[in-house]
């Protein structure tokens, strides 16, 4: 693969007071792959996340994203990044005080001067297309379960076709049915609409499912990089307590039934 | 190998649509932020021709939906020729997610609907005001219970909540009470000079803190700084499930939760009541000093002389009534929260403004009672 990656990282470094979190991170994610990010908790998946889509300054490090620095670029330029990719947030994040339709809707009007049918109608689209009822439009987010308030956010993560799609832990809480379809659902989109995911999970069942490649995290770096299969050969006891672990096991063989 | 292209954002091709030879042929690049003008356009076609589209998203391929089902509905059978792979199959992905009804857009509200949502608040405001009663009553069977069986009152509960909402009330309420007692003497000043009755400030400031203002602005304090604590504490207990497993260890929630708060507070606003009383009697004698030249010494004769006890009395009876809807609506108002975060902050401010509503009202009623009582 000579492609330039589309997310690198290089020499991430991160701390909370005198807490380090990345201690010299390197990552890459290709172009139109879905990459799992895993790692225990507290090692700072979701900080990296963060860091790539620049809701936090790491203390040092390069990030660039489309071959932008996303840290050193002017305001005008930041803005323009950030409408080729969608962020996820773990409980969906949608606004309190609108509607489905409204949230999904609140990219394109802040973005874009679109008209209200026009708007509408994509709404209902991507709405529809991450597989929620129309009526679920009209819904305010408190009336919505965890599932339909995780896929609402999804559908205004990707409200505006962006390239690469950030997803913070997208099955967690979610029933294995749900979890499964979820992941069918980014799959299923990530064909459609052509995206790179950058998928934060605990989630083995996902990582199986779907995921291109996998990076785990721990002692403040990316230990390893690879395919599912490539995981079970790395010598640390970290990686091989969750990859060779019971719960490892039964997802590689529900796989292998399937 | 990606046919969207890596899009650098600025250098897009403007899409184009052309009826050539019954043919709608579409050129450039379809995106969100520009296809939508092109809808506009109308004439004669069967065949749409995608092989100048050189990028397609989702608002797109819309776009193309949207004309091809034009032709369906204008009686013709659509065609696309010279899409790619990845953009035949994004176009077949809308056509399964098109919508298939209009977008119900919010109808407006007709004089029967304000009617409807009159009587509805009506109606609500009536349950609430029973619920709210009913609750009163458990609170007091609550403690009627715990007098009978003195071991089950939560002593530290009790006093934690004493010092939350008295102690550490002191000095706001108390420079609170200052600088009305600093405001009354300036005003009543002003007005009693101009008939050369200076000295009556002293009643004036006497009266009014001792009888109204000192308890009734210190419970608006209090109800602002505690009865929403109580809300958002026992609300937020709610939200977390707390209560439930509080249910289920078979504890009570009113005993544990609702009466160290009611109690803990019937004691501390009396006394916070008192203190408000010194404070603004301070200010107003620090204030007629420097205004009116009214020393201390006679601003304490001529009060302890010209105002009788009584008002001191009348303005601390209904401490401890305040203290009770202030902490009742409190607690009622936490235990209304439902499992999300918006509930609580509703409920948090309406509880405050609905027990400074219910204080003042009482304060209304307590003057109605004494003026009938003649004291």
């Amino acid at each position: 693969m000579d492609e330039a990656p589309i997310i690198s990282v290089r020499g991430l470094v991160t701390r909370f007071g005198k807490h380090t979190v990345h201690d010299g991170l390197d990552l890459d994610v290709r172009q139109g792959e879905i990459i799992g990010i895993v790692g225990g908790s507290g090692t700072g998946k979701s900080v990296l996340l963060r860091a790539v889509v620049g809701l936090l300054k790491p203390v040092e490090g390069q990030i660039t994203v489309f071959g932008e620095n996303v840290r050193d670029t002017s305001a005008e330029d930041y803005r323009r990044l950030r409408r080729r990719w969608g962020v996820m947030f773990q409980d969906g994040a949608l606004f309190s005080s609108l509607n489905v339709q409204q949230n999904v809707e609140a990219p394109m009007r802040e973005q874009l001067a679109l008209s209200p049918e026009t708007r509408a109608a994509l709404a209902a689209i991507k709405v529809r297309m991450v597989g929620l009822p129309e009526d679920a439009l009209q819904k305010m987010p408190s009336e919505l379960s965890g599932g339909m308030r995780k896929r609402a956010g999804f559908a205004r993560a990707i409200a505006l076709d962006p390239e690469i799609v950030f997803l913070d832990e997208p099955t967690a809480g979610l029933d294995p049915i749900g979890a499964a379809a979820f992941d069918t659902l980014i799959a299923q989109l990530r064909r459609a609409l052509g995206l790179t995911v950058f998928l934060v999970t605990h989630d083995l069942d996902s990582l199986h499912a779907i995921c291109d490649r996998i990076a785990v995290l721990a002692e403040g770096r990316v230990l390893a990089t690879g395919t599912m299969s490539e995981m079970q050969n790395v010598d640390h006891p970290w990686v091989q307590a969750y990859f060779k672990g019971p719960r490892a096991r039964a997802a590689l063989a529900q796989k292998e039934t399937i | 190998m990606n046919t969207r292209g890596s899009r650098p954002a600025d250098n897009t091709t403007a899409p184009q649509m052309n009826f050539v030879d019954g043919v709608l042929v579409l050129e450039g690049d379809f995106l969100i932020g520009s296809v939508e003008g092109l809808l506009a356009q109308h004439g004669q076609a069967e065949t749409i021709d995608l092989s100048g589209v050189t990028r397609l998203d989702t608002a797109g391929a819309w776009a193309v939906v949207t004309l091809e089902r034009r032709i369906q509905d204008a009686g013709g059978t659509p065609k696309i020729t010279g899409a790619t792979s990845l953009q035949s199959d994004l176009i077949e992905t809308l056509r399964q997610n098109m919508p298939e009804t209009d977008i119900p857009v919010a109808p407006k509200k007709s004089v029967a609907d304000r009617l409807e949502q009159v009587g509805r608040s009506t109606v609500s405001a009536f349950q609430k005001t029973m619920a709210i009663v009913g609750f009163l009553g458990r609170v007091v069977a609550t403690v009627a219970g715990l007098i009978v069986r003195p071991g089950r009152i939560r002593w530290t509960a009790i006093v934690h909540h004493m010092q939350q909402v008295g102690l550490n009330a002191v000095p706001i309420v108390s420079l609170m009470a200052f600088l009305i007692g600093v405001v009354l003497a300036f005003q009543g000043a002003a007005q009693l000079r101009q008939f050369g009755a200076e000295v009556f400030v002293v009643d004036l400031i006497a009266i009014s803190i001792l009888r109204e203002l000192g308890i009734l602005l210190t419970a608006i304090i209090v109800a602002g700084r505690s009865g929403s604590a109580f809300t958002a504490a026992i609300g937020s207990m709610k939200m977390r499930e707390e209560i439930d497993a509080m249910r289920t260890l078979g504890l009570d929630p009113v005993e544990v939760l609702v009466v160290p708060r009611v109690i803990a507070l019937t004691i501390m606003l009396p006394v916070l009541g008192i203190i408000a009383n010194f404070a603004g009697l301070f200010g107003g004698a620090l204030m007629s000093w420097i205004e009116l030249g009214v020393s201390p010494g006679v601003f304490q004769s001529r009060l302890v002389s010209n105002t009788g006890v009584e008002h001191l009395f009348v303005g601390l009876i209904k401490a401890p009534f305040f203290a009770l809807i202030i902490a009742i609506v409190g607690c009622f108002e936490g235990m209304q929260v439902k499992g999300n975060a918006e509930s609580l902050g509703h409920l948090t401010s309406t509880s405050v403004v609905l027990a400074i509503f219910l204080v003042i009202a009482a304060d209304a009623l307590f003057s109605i009672f004494f003026a009938v009582l003649g004291i």
